[in-house]
């Protein structure tokens, strides 16, 4: 009887702390659901945490002073510009190729801006939002110059050295299964570790984004003694990331990264921004947040791009400073010149 | 007890004051807080991926892989789908466990034994070993026989030849093999029937010598015979082909064991070796001096006071730690997706990075290690009991 009596005590109190541990779930759950999106994260945080590569000379590397540098960089800096104010409010994440889309959906970062070829199941199963594609590229191939291979088809029984977890991997199976080359596929997890096993010799060839295969070149410890091959393997259009079902977020990230693609055809740059103070063209007014709402209805500052611009320059300045004419790589602009110089750059209107 | 009012009317301070009850109480309230937080994380988890609209489902494991794979032990082509995948990650596994803890076994225990060598050189070599490379990380080493030491082996143009049996480049090392892999599988088997029935023989013979003092020849015969068969099956059995090298550079024939595997695997057997080579030690000291005295004594010489009294006895504790090195040593496996060897992890996360659902593949590769792990304990368990004190 009295053991009964116990027991019926200790599960009153079972039940008792189930109702307490229930109610407090519930008030967790509506703290996390009511804390609305990544936009008000971001602006309460007053930082934006962006993950890029870190790694790749002119697209995201640490120079000689410890700072980031970089087109991917230049796009942290852009949307931080637009949402804060400020553009060094920006926490890098060095995010391997395997990890970037865990961090994205986990929460870890805001933005992604890491070399991400948009796809479509990118987009659709992996649960990814892509922002306009930043620069447009294709899949090269590099070997060292005296080995003899000018075609993929020269590949038959040699390795190729690539990284886990890209497009890259998958692209190349595609392309040999289609030539019905026999290839010894190489798959590193980390770029450098790929890198350094095809400098030494591990492998014949070792394939990437071409951009990428130029930069990492010049790190390599001859850089003359490697060639990249006459093939493009596939189309890579690289741009900023963030994830499925935040809108207001996304909407952020697209038009900031449209901003600087319409500032360069508007010819405004970080020189003369200023000057367009007070100007009687009313399309850059209104880019400008001098007239209209186009700002405040995305719920950043009105002269968001004004400060985007101003502290960070349009795309032709990013992309010269950073892989164009004004750097070591001076590449071409080609396909990621404006729309009206022949290239691939195109801002829907802003109004 | 001065419980005469109970019965009837409940009395909440003398409950309270109990014992008995706060022992039940703290049971049922630390279970309530573990399911609690767990449904929370699950619950949260589930809600996170329906907002992404990606519901957890394993469906993904039938549409298609489109990757290649270095290496393979069945048949695998970029069209199957990433269950087979998979499963080429787990058989690239496998036979990184099974070399690795065969010769981690067998080096393990030489240097353990060594440590008590009189012979300066071999108890120093043994000592330094065990000191040097228990104190480096596993992935550090990993990086060091990938790149530093097959690393510097030479291009395939220059490939070194080994006797004309072997070739060693910076490709992976090739040794002579059966001409087809059912031959490999029954070589292997009767290699291993071969040295089960051996051990058995050479027991029976040991008993019949200690029962009567005399005979064994019969069982000493039977072994002879046994040997002679097995040589017999493995040299003109296996229909050996040896590698050839070609003009040029590269091999034709012959196993082929790549750089990454070969890497990995002298990584996982020098680092773990040196574990178990502490845990043969601490079992042989184990056994009392007055073991070794007693077998001395009889006139035993050294390898025979090792080999008779002391190994045997020194199994009882070496046994058990064995199991949990031989668990460290598959669970590290996971650490050659960085030399680009294709196991179970580096698959897994390819998989989870094209399909995006690193949960599902997360518990895959979660259960997949697991099972493993208690397939181990269950065969050492097997083996502890066999060497334990035999109660008569």
């Amino acid at each position: 009887m009295r053991k009964l009596g116990l027991l019926a005590a200790a599960l009153g109190l079972t039940l008792a702390a189930c109702g307490g541990a229930t109610t407090t779930t519930d008030g967790d759950e509506g703290a996390t659901s009511s804390g609305g999106g990544r936009l008000d994260v971001v602006k309460s945080r007053g930082q934006l945490i962006c993950g890029v590569d870190g790694g790749i000379p002119g697209f995201s590397f640490v120079d000689e002073s410890g700072t980031y540098m970089g087109l991917d960089v230049d796009v942290c800096k852009a949307v931080a510009a637009a949402v804060l104010g400020d553009a060094e409010a920006v926490e890098y994440r060095r995010l391997d190729s395997t990890e970037r889309f865990t961090a994205l959906s986990g929460g870890e970062v805001d933005v992604l801006s890491r070399n991400t070829t948009w796809t479509i199941s990118r987009d659709t199963s992996v649960g990814l939002e892509f922002a306009p594609t930043t620069f447009f590229d294709g899949q090269g191939m590099l070997v060292k110059t005296d080995s003899g291979i000018t075609s993929l088809e020269d590949f038959a029984g040699k390795a190729i050295c690539v990284e886990t977890g890209t497009t890259t991997e998958l692209n190349l199976t595609d392309q040999m299964r289609q030539l019905t080359v026999d290839f010894e596929p190489v798959v590193f997890q980390d770029a450098d570790a790929a890198y350094a096993a095809y400098s030494e010799g591990r492998c014949e060839g070792m394939t990437s984004d071409k951009s990428q295969l130029v930069a990492r070149r010049s790190t390599l410890p001859n850089p003359d003694e490697h060639v990249l091959l006459e093939v493009t393997m596939s189309k890579e259009p690289l741009g900023p990331v963030t994830t499925n079902n935040d809108s207001a977020w996304f909407d952020v990230v697209k038009w900031t990264t449209y901003g600087l693609i319409q500032a360069e055809e508007f010819g405004i740059t970080a020189d003369n921004v200023a000057t367009f103070e007070g100007t009687d063209n009313p399309d850059i007014a209104r880019f400008l947040g001098q007239e209209g709402t186009l700002g405040t209805d995305m719920g950043l500052p009105n002269d968001f791009m004004a400060q985007v611009i101003a502290q960070v320059g349009n795309y032709g300045e990013i992309y010269e400073r950073n892989v164009g004419a004004d750097s070591e790589f001076a590449l071409e602009r080609g396909q990621n010149a404006l729309w009206t110089e022949g290239g691939l750059m195109y801002s829907p209107p802003f109004r | 007890m001065a419980h005469d009012s109970g019965g009837k009317s409940f009395d909440l301070k003398a409950m309270l004051r109990d014992e008995r009850f706060w022992k039940i109480a703290f049971q049922v309230i630390t279970l309530i807080v573990v399911i609690a937080l767990l449904s929370f994380f699950l619950g949260n988890l589930n809600r996170n991926l329906l907002q992404q609209g990606r519901a957890f489902s394993f469906n993904f494991l039938l549409s298609q892989a489109g990757f290649s794979i270095g290496e393979s032990l069945i048949q695998y082509l970029p069209t199957d789908p990433y269950w087979r995948a998979l499963m080429v990650g787990l058989g690239n596994t496998l036979t990184l466990v099974a070399g690795g803890i065969a010769l981690t076994t067998l080096l393990g225990v030489v240097a353990g034994v060594s440590s008590f060598s009189k012979n300066w050189l071999v108890h120093k070599l043994s000592r330094l070993y065990v000191g040097l490379v228990r104190n480096i990380p596993l992935l550090l080493q990993l990086f060091f026989w990938y790149f530093a030491i097959y690393g510097a082996l030479p291009q395939p143009e220059e490939q070194i030849n080994v006797l004309g049996l072997a070739f060693l480049n910076n490709r992976g090392v090739y040794i002579p093999w059966a001409s087809s892999a059912v031959l490999a599988v029954l070589g292997i088997a009767a290699t291993v029937g071969a040295a089960i029935a051996a051990l058995w023989l050479w027991q029976w013979r040991t008993k019949i010598r200690i029962d009567t003092g005399v005979g064994g020849q019969a069982q000493l015969t039977a072994l002879a015979v046994l040997g002679l068969v097995w040589l017999a099956i493995i040299t003109l059995g296996m229909n050996w082909t040896v590698p050839e090298g070609v003009e040029g550079g590269g091999v034709t024939g012959g196993l082929r064991l790549s750089r990454e595997y070969v890497a990995a695997l002298s990584a996982l057997v020098f680092y773990t070796s040196a574990f178990v080579a502490e845990i043969v030690r601490a079992g042989i000291q184990s056994v009392s001096k007055g073991q070794w005295e007693a077998a001395r004594t009889l006139g035993l010489n050294a390898g025979m006071v090792m080999r008779l009294v002391v190994f045997p006895q020194a199994m009882r504790v070496i046994i058990p730690p064995m199991n949990s090195e031989y668990m460290n040593l598959t669970k590290n496996t996971s650490l050659a997706f960085a030399i680009a060897f294709p196991e179970m992890y580096s698959i897994a996360t390819t998989t989870y990075n094209q399909t995006g659902r690193p949960v599902e593949v997360f518990v895959v590769l979660m259960a997949t290690y697991l099972i493993l792990c208690l397939l181990i304990t269950l065969v050492m368990n097997q083996l502890n009991r066999t060497v334990q004190f035999k109660e008569r």
